[in-house]
């Protein structure tokens, strides 16, 4: 059966798994497969290190062994002599000409080819580039470096101390490793509730380090024709324009002289947000030898040295009164950036969107103060499905509403429902002047405790701490903020985030579209087939979607922080509508009615109180380029053009309820249930929204349970390989129970919100709280994620640590 | 990709062909049998070798399991899978197929092979804690022939044997004895993790009183003893709870793990103690099980569950 689902649809009281019927696919939105699938599950995706070209040459780079040290020589002579070598390149070289260090995303520098110092285990040091990829990495073994080996700073803690060295003294006048400091709310009004508050909840939190860590690796084949002075650079991005216009900027090349692909992505989660060194190696390798140079890095590379997430040292505090009404929260945060600061997110706003740490609760006051600080590790900061740091802030807030509960012996369910937002008072302006478009709070919850069965699973629990049991239920719910953003607010490195969409309708009716973000696996040929498909009435089938090439596309900020369907979404159904009005203008000509008289029936125009005399959007495609008159002042074709400004983000919202059992014996967790009820506004293909939400989940089970980055005390990374970085796997995860509710987005042409990152956001907590929650009968109120056999086990002996 | 340094290639025909190329290519030459310790290693150029004798051909002649009156005999090319899929194995032993289904993953368990996995003498390895607990000798061939040693002698220390390095591991011989039972418990951060620690455990009864117990641990540091004090203090008993946490503080006190990632070395020690607990009473309510039925039931009961703790 399909599902063809109203945008006004309301509460369904549960997913229907419904199988999708691929021979009736919906005019629009709608369940159907995805039209990127065949070529993916037959392995016929083109990924980066698919593209073969001729005479092209293999990149490999030589990391730092050690976390901090200074380079007094390095030798290249003996890699140099390598038979298949045919360039090698230190940083000193680069330096030479002024390509030794490259702007990140946030105005900060980052070295390419590291000249002075090592700041992390894992920076780049030099490149070479061989004939194959296996004389590429057995030449590194060439090179002989020299490091004066300096102490490092790992203890984010300690990274602001008076006597610890300082990493950037590259930066002119820099004493310490303060990075930046940052303040959202009013302090004043705040401390001023929680002063005569009657309860106040204070809890020290960390989210540690974890890494996006995507199946396929970061890379890139940059090919540079000398005769034309043109760069073609396919790589592994999720922003190819904002890396075009970066490049530009950075390699002195014109912008029209650079095309950026960015072929089939094997998954980004944020990671292949930031410019990397070994792009702009793969780049220079091209240019000084004239041939096209492939760079792959491997998973080892991966994990040590791009873009991380998370590292938020974090102290929150929340005030209610007696009866459970929240009244304000504040909180301080240490945040661990590592050597040079990489974040990406949009240069207002170096916290990304952590502001929205007041969650879904409608409080009086709220403060945050951040100190941001470099340390000896990996850069990075924001990456990892997180919307800009509103992982970290659900995190806290959900955590602090459990540990209120916990001390005021309420129910965590219930403490919720008492403070929510309510619908009428949307929009609503937080206290840290976030605009929330939309929201429905309590049916969502409350849909969710009805899939669940809440009241018959705390009446399960209650019998098995009878016994000695332990089992938890963890409520968390979410208010997430995408689809960056408003141009005026927003940009990164002077870049808009507006995203421009061009339709294309061709004489038999056939379309394409043309978008400016890319898909890392989120299924855009088919999302934005459809949106058109809704818009236009022609089949998503019939419909391509062409993405991902600087030189086939209009301009926009990429695809990150959910915001395709959000900005990019937007952009699709307007660009349609565009066309869909010059196809009434063509209509009226052909049945020689005037446009006020014509009806627009999905794919049909006809004339108004006569069905019968109609012309398909088919129709109206050929004359729109075939040989008959067109009406007064119209030309020929069928196509439009647009960009679109977001007014605002939208303000995608979910209920996500976990149910876990923790062995007395070995404090081994098992989630046993999870169920998650998502609310993204109208919803595009209700499949692909699944597969988003079942994918976060475990991203979720992933983050509570097992993944961390560490590091040990000289600042090695103990977490280079997938046998020390666990990402869960399908016997760690339950059967997902998904639900869903509506409440479209008002500014939204459509309705719709971001939905690829919820289910990351929301469910970290949710298992968290339902660990706690088992664990009550040992009177804790919170534990510090990984939450590992080993570390439940502490906690259950009143030794919980924090992980850092 | 991670990609190796160069190395030559041979396949083996025969264990003396293997054994002959080994002395003739000297220490720079090492087998490869699964490969899913050693390539991993070659991968992040963490191992130096010149030569790689590829030993998959000898599956026909070292891939078995031989079921004897007295004597399981193991060939050292038997593939985890085929260890975890023997029914008779099963039957006998069945702190196997406790332990094999917990062993990595199945990509890993249809190359990986008992021979690699007690060569490689990871701490962590399963196989060797298995083959302790069922009090197993190891076969090593060279040119001038074979020898056969206890578990005890072949383990030297982490990644590190008796097989020297023109020899071979060729069999894994394990004693038979009446009234027997065993189990297999792992505890894991995620499935196909390496231990935090796992015990695996071997009863043997006279009617109701045990004759002879013996424990292996993972994970927990060098342990290839069986741990005597737990035999002695479990010899002539009658099974109860106080006898095995009495077992399990035994098991606590012999180990000495560490802590990293996996675990703080206090978490290890309780859990030696309390899987120590778990695998003793699995393993006699095995026996007891397998005397109340006939001999299929005694199969049946080793599928009651993994050795997932
Ligand atoms: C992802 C992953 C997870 C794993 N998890 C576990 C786990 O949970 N528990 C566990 O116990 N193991 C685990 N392993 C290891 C797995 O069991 C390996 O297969 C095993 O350790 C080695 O067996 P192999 O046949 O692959 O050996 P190889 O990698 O081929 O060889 C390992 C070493 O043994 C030597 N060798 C091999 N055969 C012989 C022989 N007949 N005589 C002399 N020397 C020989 C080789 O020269 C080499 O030095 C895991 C491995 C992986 C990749």
């Amino acid at each position: 059966m399909t599902i063809t689902q109203d945008t006004q649809e309301t509460q369904q009281p549960r997913e229907d798994h419904d199988h999708v019927d691929n021979d009736h696919k919906p005019m629009g939105h709608g369940r159907m497969l995805r039209k990127e699938d065949p070529r993916f599950i037959r392995g016929l995706g083109q990924y980066c290190d698919d593209i073969q070209l001729t005479g092209m040459l293999h990149l490999a780079i030589l990391r730092s062994p050690v976390a901090h040290a200074r380079i007094t020589s390095i030798d290249i002579s003996a890699a140099q002599a390598h038979p298949k070598v045919r360039l090698v390149v230190t940083g000193a070289m680069l330096a030479e000409k002024g390509l030794a260090w490259m702007p990140t995303l946030s105005n900060d520098v980052q070295a390419v080819l590291a000249t002075d110092k090592v700041r992390f285990q894992g920076q780049e040091v030099a490149f070479v580039v061989a004939e194959d990829r296996y004389a590429a990495r057995d030449a590194l073994e060439l090179i002989d470096v020299d490091y004066e080996e300096l102490t490092p700073v790992v203890d984010v803690r300690k990274a602001l101390a008076p006597d610890a060295p300082v990493i950037r003294d590259d930066l002119e006048g820099k004493t310490d490793n303060h990075c930046f400091d940052w303040e959202t709310g009013d302090k004043d009004a705040t401390e001023a509730v929680f002063a005569s508050a009657d309860v106040v909840v204070t809890q020290d939190i960390v989210y540690p380090r974890v890494h996006p860590a995507p199946m396929e690796t970061c890379g890139a084949v940059a090919d540079f024709d000398r005769v034309s002075g043109k760069l073609t650079l396919w790589s592994t991005t999720q922003a190819p324009h904002a890396h075009r216009t970066l490049y530009a900027i950075v390699a002195g090349i014109p912008e029209h002289k650079i095309r950026v692909i960015s072929p089939d992505i094997g998954g980004g989660f944020g990671n292949k947000v930031p410019i990397y060194p070994g792009y702009v190696c793969a780049i220079v390798g091209s240019l000084l030898t004239g041939k096209p140079v492939k760079w792959m890095e491997d998973r080892s590379e991966n994990l040590v040295s791009t873009g991380f997430a998370r590292d938020y040292v974090m102290r929150g505090e929340i005030a209610a009164t007696k009866e459970g009404r929240i009244l304000a929260i504040r909180t301080n945060v240490l945040a661990d950036h590592g050597a040079f600061n990489g974040v990406a997110s949009p240069v207002k706003y170096p916290a990304g969107f952590f502001g929205v740490f007041t969650g879904s609760y409608d409080i009086e006051a709220a403060y945050c103060h951040m100190t941001a600080v470099y340390t000896n590790k990996a850069p990075g900061g924001v990456a990892y499905a997180c919307s800009f740091r509103i992982t970290e802030a659900v995190y806290l807030v959900e955590r602090l509403v459990d540990c209120l509960a916990y001390d005021l012996e309420m129910d965590p369910a219930l403490l919720r429902r008492k403070n929510f937002i309510q619908p009428e008072q949307f929009p609503y302006t937080t206290k840290t002047g976030w605009v929330y478009d939309s929201g429905e709070y309590e049916r969502a919850l409350d849909l969710t405790l009805e899939i669940a069965g809440y009241d018959e699973l705390r009446r399960e629990q209650a019998e098995k701490r009878a016994r000695g049991e332990l089992m938890g239920i963890g409520v968390a719910f979410f208010t997430e903020a995408v689809g960056a953003g408003p141009r005026k607010d927003m940009d990164i490195l002077g870049l808009g985030m507006a995203d421009g969409c061009e339709l294309r309708v061709h004489p038999t009716g056939k379309a394409v579209v043309r978008l400016s973000v890319q898909s890392q696996g989120q299924g855009h040929e088919t999302t934005f087939a459809q949106i058109v498909a809704e818009e236009i009435g022609i089949p998503p089938e019939d419909i391509d979607v062409v993405h991902g090439d600087t030189d086939n596309t209009p301009f926009g900020l990429g695809t990150y922080g959910s915001r395709s369907t959000p900005v990019s979404g937007a952009a699709a159904a307007l660009v349609a509508r565009k066309v869909r009005d010059k196809a009434r203008i063509i209509a009226s000509g052909m049945l020689e009615v005037s446009v006020a008289d014509l009806d627009w029936e999905k794919g049909s125009f006809h004339v108004k109180g006569d069905p019968g005399r109609s012309v398909t959007i088919q129709d109206i495609a050929m004359r729109a380029h075939g040989a008959g008159d067109l009406p007064e002042g119209v030309e020929g074709g069928l196509e439009a053009q647009i960009c679109y400004n977001p007014d605002n983000l939208t303000y995608p919202f979910g209920a996500y309820l976990c149910v876990v059992d923790i062995d007395p014996g070995t404090a081994v967790v098992k989630v046993r249930r999870f169920v998650a009820v998502d609310d993204c506004g109208t919803r595009i293909n209700p499949m692909i929204i699944e597969g988003q939400v079942h994918g976060g989940l475990t991203d979720g089970v992933g983050m509570a349970l097992m993944e961390m980055i560490s590091f040990d005390e000289d600042g090695t990374c103990l977490s280079s390989s997938f046998m020390d970085y666990l990402i869960p796997t399908a016997l760690e995860v339950p059967h997902w129970e998904t639900g869903h509710t509506v409440t479209p987005s008002p500014h939204h042409p459509i309705g719709a919100k971001g939905v690829g990152e919820s289910a990351t956001v929301g469910s970290p907590p949710a298992i968290v709280n339902a660990v706690i929650d088992a664990l009550k009968p040992y009177g804790i109120r919170h534990a510090d994620m990984p939450l590992t056999p080993s570390r439940v086990w502490d906690a259950m002996r009143g030794h919980a640590t924090p992980p850092i | 990709m991670q990609v190796p340094a160069p190395f030559e290639y041979e396949r083996a025909t025969s264990v003396d062909h293997a054994i002959g190329l080994l002395e003739r290519l000297g220490d720079e030459a090492r087998l490869v049998a699964g490969g899913h310790s050693l390539i991993p290693m070659m991968k992040l150029r963490l191992t130096d070798l010149e030569y790689l004798i590829d030993i998959n051909d000898l599956h026909d002649e070292l891939g078995y399991v031989r079921m004897g009156t007295d004597e399981v005999r193991i060939g050292a090319m038997t593939r985890h899978r085929e260890l975890l899929e023997s029914a008779e194995l099963a039957a006998l032993f069945p702190i196997f197929a406790d332990a094999e289904a917990v062993i990595a993953d199945p990509v890993v368990r249809n190359r990986g092979t008992i021979g690699g996995s007690l060569c490689q003498a990871d701490p962590s390895e399963d196989l060797s804690a298995v083959c302790t607990t069922l009090d197993a000798s190891c076969v090593i061939q060279g040119s001038g022939g074979q020898r056969v040693v206890s578990m005890e002698d072949f383990h030297h220390g982490p990644y590190e044997t008796a097989v020297g390095h023109d020899e071979m591991l060729i069999e894994i011989r394990i004693p038979v004895r009446s009234g027997g039972s065993s189990a297999y418990a792992k505890v894991e951060r995620r499935a196909g993790d390496w231990a935090v620690t796992s015990v695996g455990s071997a009863v043997w009864m006279d009617g109701p009183v045990i004759t002879a117990a013996r424990v292996g641990l993972a994970a927990v540091g060098p342990n290839t003893t069986g741990i005597p004090a737990i035999s002695e203090a479990m010899r002539g008993q009658v099974p109860s709870e106080e006898l095995y946490a009495r077992a399990g503080a035994i098991a606590a006190e012999s180990c000495s793990p560490t802590t990293d990632n996996r675990g703080t070395a206090d978490y290890k020690r309780h859990l030696a103690d309390e899987l120590t607990r778990r695998t003793l009473r699995r393993a006699v309510e095995r026996i007891t099980a397998g005397l109340e039925g006939d001999a299929a039931t005694t199969h049946s009961n080793t599928n009651d569950s993994d050795g997932r703790a």
